[in-house]
């Protein structure tokens, strides 16, 4: 019910954005297609070979609108199941990154004292490290495969959210409807995720659709590596693997992979500008 | 003030604890042991027996963190486990290469992204502004490999304007291997730097002091440059002092496709080549390097802002 009223409000903010539903029914396809290949009704088998080796692209057959890549693969099917790959990356980091940051900032906001200390001890020492590096540290040492990529990007990217969800909630705790809360007998986990939660809940979304850009980028970083995704074509290998082949001309395939990700970080990233704009007016980033 | 700083100096101390003891637990804990791989598949029970005693894994691991913070504070990292250089030397060697792309990347960078902010702000809400807000958002929906890539393959390979890849250490011809990947920096780091520039400044036109100058009728290119372009300098200052550690590692994509022999292209290829000792080092040396620029700041800041020393 509460989630309802919050989304009807947070809409009717943005409706009226028109590049921010564009930007959105963007990103809807995207996750539409995945969902798509995921289930195996388009796009399938991506590994059938389709033609000669690095066959140029051709209009003859969806499959060769991309060309092929060494093994005479369609390079279309790899960048749709790309798609799958980004989004998976996105969502399961985010799974990691999200709960972690929440938890520990509205209890460093709201508890105070040495539990703060503590909390922002933990995550200036966290955000010591370069991120990047502690990226390649963290999936060095778990080994190759897409769950230590799922981990070492959830695990990196938390800070952020942390630092803005504890100032939220310092603000919060002790405005008058937690005291009203708190007088009528209301716990401290429910003054903390039942009264407070909620109303700072937008910056979640914010750093949601922030975190599919990191993830992005950095499967590509990780890719080029050799720490990502492995057995599964990700946009991150497909440009690894053209980096050997540009320089005798054959674009296609880091083509195919460049556009697969610039549409969805464009619309990913507008979308977050204007969410931040219509959700946070104090941080816009646009002028009125 | 002294007090201030000082209290700022000690709040180190824990971080550095922290920092030590994630990359501690990440290499020596979670890490593995870094024996099977060194010896490969044929290794004999003894062989690793003998290895683990020589590098200090049979030691309990509160020993071996004792050990590790002596490292840290002596910043003697040991050898290689690959080319048994000394890590210190490698560093030494891996810094000038790294600082002779990095420094004018960086100052460029910076240079261009500054003076297109100031555009974008002065003629903010104009086709000017929202035409280099567009251009911004999609150069950085474009990863930095692609690039790198694109941009190898036609400047430097089909018109020939550069050399391929490379490096030599002597001055004037150095500026035609670095130039390339120095020019593919400035375009991967100018968008994301123009909007937060942009957003520094336009930040300070809603202030007071602006609308004062404004009734005083000071003229408005005189009240931006003079009043805005000042105020906004805080915020610029702070995000410069936070990049400079990272100059040191430069883009480590850069260096390693470039082949520039700098930290950068030392830390990919201790990560290929499975160089724990080396990778170790280097993600201490840069946290040590960020946590001691994030001081500097401070310091500064005390130093510079009354209002900091109050508070």
């Amino acid at each position: 019910m509460k989630i309802r009223k919050l989304a009807k409000t947070w809409f009717s903010k943005l409706g009226h954005d028109r590049i921010a539903m564009v930007c959105l029914a963007i990103i809807g396809v995207y996750v539409g297609v995945a969902l798509l290949t995921a289930m195996g009704w388009v796009a399938t088998p991506w590994d059938r070979v389709v033609g000669g080796n690095y066959q140029a692209p051709s209009l003859a057959a969806p499959s060769l609108w991309f060309g092929t890549d060494i093994f005479g693969r369609s390079v279309f099917y790899k960048m749709i199941h790309g798609a799958q790959v980004a989004l998976s990356i996105g969502f399961l980091s985010a799974l990691i990154s999200i709960p972690l940051g929440v938890t520990l900032g509205a209890l460093a906001g709201y508890l105070g004292g040495w539990v703060d200390d503590v909390i922002v001890w933990f995550y200036t020492t966290f955000s010591s490290i370069p991120s990047i590096l502690l990226l390649i540290a963290i999936a060095f040492v778990l080994g190759k495969g897409m769950t230590t990529v799922y981990i070492a990007i959830g695990i990196t990217s938390w800070v952020g959210l942390c630092r803005v969800i504890r100032g939220e909630f310092m603000k919060h705790k002790e405005r008058e409807y937690v005291l009203a809360a708190q007088s009528l007998g209301a716990s401290t986990f429910s003054r903390i995720f039942k009264h407070i939660l909620p109303k700072v809940f937008h910056q979640v979304i914010i750093s949601f659709a922030l975190q599919f850009q990191y993830a992005i980028k950095s499967e590509v970083v990780l890719s080029y590596l050799g720490l990502g995704a492995q057995g599964r074509p990700s946009w991150g290998l497909m440009i690894d693997d053209a980096k050997l082949v540009i320089g005798r001309g054959l674009w296609w395939e880091l083509t195919a992979a460049t556009l697969g990700m610039f549409f969805l970080l464009l619309a990913l990233n507008v979308f977050s500008d204007s969410l931040r704009d219509a959700l946070d007016p104090k941080l816009s980033t646009t002028f009125k | 003030m002294l007090f201030a700083i000082g209290r700022r100096v000690l709040n180190v101390i824990p971080i550095l604890l922290g920092v030590s003891g994630i990359v501690f637990v990440l290499f020596n804990g979670v890490g593995g042991d870094p024996t099977y791989q060194m010896l490969g598949r044929h290794a004999s029970a003894q062989q690793i027996e003998e290895l683990r005693h020589e590098l200090g894994l049979d030691q309990p691991k509160w020993k071996q963190f004792v050990l590790y913070l002596k490292q840290v504070a002596t910043f003697d990292f040991g050898r290689s486990y690959k080319t048994k250089q000394n890590i210190g030397e490698m560093i030494r060697n891996g810094m000038g290469p790294s600082l002779s792309l990095a420094v004018p990347a960086f100052l460029a960078t910076l240079l261009c992204a500054l003076t297109i902010a100031l555009v974008a702000a002065y003629s903010r809400g104009s086709w000017l502004d929202r035409g280099l807000s567009i251009c911004c958002v999609m150069g950085m929906s474009i990863s930095a490999l692609v690039y790198i890539l694109f941009g190898q393959k036609f400047l430097a390979y089909e018109w020939g304007w550069f050399p391929i890849s490379g490096y030599d250490s002597q001055f004037p011809q150095m500026l035609g291997y670095i130039a390339l990947p120095a020019l593919i920096w400035i375009v991967v780091s100018l968008g994301a730097d123009v909007r937060y520039f942009r957003a520094a400044l336009l930040d300070e036109v809603t202030q007071d002091y602006v609308r004062t100058a404004r009734a005083k009728g000071l003229s408005e290119p005189w009240i931006f440059f003079k009043h805005i372009l000042k105020n906004a300098m805080i915020p610029v200052i702070t995000y410069v002092v936070i990049e400079i550690p990272f100059l040191m590692m430069g883009s480590f994509l850069l260096e390693n496709f470039f082949g520039i022999p700098g930290l950068g292209s030392i830390t990919v290829e201790a990560l290929t080549d499975s160089d724990f000792p080396v990778l170790k080092a280097m993600v201490t040396l840069f946290s040590l390097l960020f946590v001691f620029g994030q001081l500097l700041t401070d310091i500064l800041y005390t130093v510079v802002d009354p209002r900091v020393r109050i508070s």
